[in-house]
């Protein structure tokens, strides 16, 4: 395995496995040390009213400023349900979740939830709302004045990479699918949020731009440095955009490092993982 | 005589038991929808009680219309013979549909929209009113035309408790063993329906959201 460094640009990590080469670009920016945005402490989640085995327990993670954490694990794996306690769509069961020092319990919900972007698939646009006022949301429920969410809508589309103009007043379904996850995007930032959380938000999208999107994010999300909470099954996804790698099984931390180092921890699930790319790149031959 | 001449003959005494009709139509779907739509959005965001409700709008719906009317002749206040008595019996009878329609159109919407609109800081009145209530309106909209449609002809039965309407025409008509007499109700009360369906259609086509 060999890494190289680009000042101010994406790490390139070249890899192989049984011959295979693969590479993939990382967004591998040191995370600013210092303030933790989230913690979790002891956490453990149980479906309330049922009497199986928790989704989560003993997650213990601290979430640093600017960090970009990736969490990766299968399907069923708890890694949404981590990503919704964040902004209390749901609530632990034991444990505490706490944002910017404070736990998440003792904060109003709503106030929390506005302070924080939230993505997912397709963007969970409104479809009766117009792209332009599904932007500004979050600012006109925090009372901006018709001015400042305007400019503000300008500056989120032209961040994306759309054209405010020719899509302000389009609906959700005349856009494609890279557009609408684009809008849910700029939406999510539209009130300058401390945190963003995405629940795979690119799964839905062909391979092509899925790839595209992937590498304008890693890009935004290093120029923004807002803590960012993304969950994935997608390894390469994880290298390609997060500053740091935490992956989940059967509702446990099993590994967490940086992107650099993730593909050498020796635990069966990182592996399994990791086979999915010599499988990928057996298949382009 | 022939069932045009009679329209010519009788065309002051149709329209007025047209607008009768209409009236009676009017009053039981305006009080019908008061009711029907608050109740549905309450029970929308609570599921106690939503089967108890719906269960006994669904007995209501079941009763015959005739016997219905029956019913509620001898109870003080509401019964009697007349308009008043007919206007209770058709609000009951709309309230089904609307209700049943109301719950449908607020429940059953893509929970990722409802989950967005719930993690970017929305109170739970503000997804009712500004993402459950317009995304569900088409439904609701489905709900008040099938209970008017149903209400059009249920009120041609209120004519036997006294109420007028079209219905005195098609009771006459019986009476005379008169198809003509029969068909001077029954034609414009089915037109009324005919278009009431239609025009709805079209309002419930618009507020569609794909």
């Amino acid at each position: 395995m060999r890494q190289k460094s680009d000042a101010g640009r994406l790490t390139t990590l070249r890899w192989s496995l049984r011959g295979a080469s693969v590479s993939i670009e990382m967004n591998a920016k040191p995370a600013e040390r210092g303030n933790v945005t989230i913690e979790f402490q002891e956490v453990e989640y149980c479906v309330p009213g049922r009497h199986s085995a928790p989704i989560l327990s003993q997650i213990s993670l601290k979430i640093l400023r600017g960090e970009t954490v990736m969490l990766l694990g299968r399907s069923g794996s708890g890694k949404t349900t981590l990503l919704k306690l964040v902004n209390r769509l749901l609530k632990a069961t034991a444990g505490t979740v706490f944002v910017n020092g404070a736990s998440v319990d003792s904060m109003d919900p709503i106030r929390l939830r506005r302070g924080i972007g939230f993505v997912i698939q397709e963007g969970g646009l409104f479809p009766h709302y117009t792209v332009a006022k599904n932007v500004v949301v979050v600012p006109r429920m925090l009372g901006w004045t018709p001015v400042r969410w305007a400019v503000r809508y300008e500056e989120m589309m032209r961040l994306v990479g759309l054209d405010p103009k020719e899509l302000g007043k389009r609906l959700p379904r005349e856009l494609s699918g890279g557009q609408r996850q684009r809008v849910g995007v700029a939406r999510a930032l539209a009130a300058d949020p401390e945190i963003l959380l995405m629940d795979e938000p690119f799964a839905a999208l062909d391979p092509v731009t899925r790839a595209e999107l992937q590498r304008e994010f890693a890009e935004l999300a290093k120029r923004l440095g807002k803590t960012i909470l993304f969950v994935t099954h997608d390894l390469r996804e994880a290298l390609r955009i997060g500053s740091r790698i935490v992956m989940l099984a059967e509702g446990r931390i099993v590994a967490d490092a940086a992107p650099e180092n993730f593909l050498r921890i020796d635990h069966p699930e990182v592996k399994a993982f990791a086979a999915t790319f010599e499988v990928q790149s057996g298949a382009r031959g | 005589m022939k069932l045009w001449e009679f329209f010519v003959s009788h065309r002051a005494e149709i329209l007025e038991a047209t607008l009768a009709h209409l009236f009676l139509v009017v009053i039981s779907m305006s009080i019908a929808i008061a009711i029907a739509v608050p109740l549905g959005m309450l029970l929308a965001q609570r599921k106690r009680g939503r089967a108890l409700v719906l269960g006994a709008a669904s007995i209501l719906q079941t009763i015959p219309s005739l016997a219905l009317f029956g019913f509620l002749i001898p109870l003080p206040f509401l019964g009697g013979i007349g308009t008043r008595t007919a206007v209770i019996a058709l609000i009951l009878y709309a309230l089904l549909p609307i209700l049943r329609n109301t719950v449908v159109g607020l429940t059953n919407l893509d929970p990722a929209v409802l989950e967005a609109a719930e993690a970017m800081g929305m109170t739970q009145r503000q997804i009712l009113l500004k993402v459950r209530f317009p995304l569900g309106l088409s439904v609701i909209l489905a709900g008040i035309r099938t209970a008017t449609v149903i209400t059009i002809g249920v009120a041609t039965i209120a004519a036997a408790i006294g109420a007028g309407g079209l219905g005195t025409f098609i009771f006459r008509g019986v009476a005379m063993v008169s198809d003509t007499v029969i068909l001077a109700g029954a034609i414009p009360a089915a037109l009324l329906a005919l278009l009431a369906d239609a025009a709805l259609g079209l309002l419930e086509r618009k507020l569609k959201v794909a």
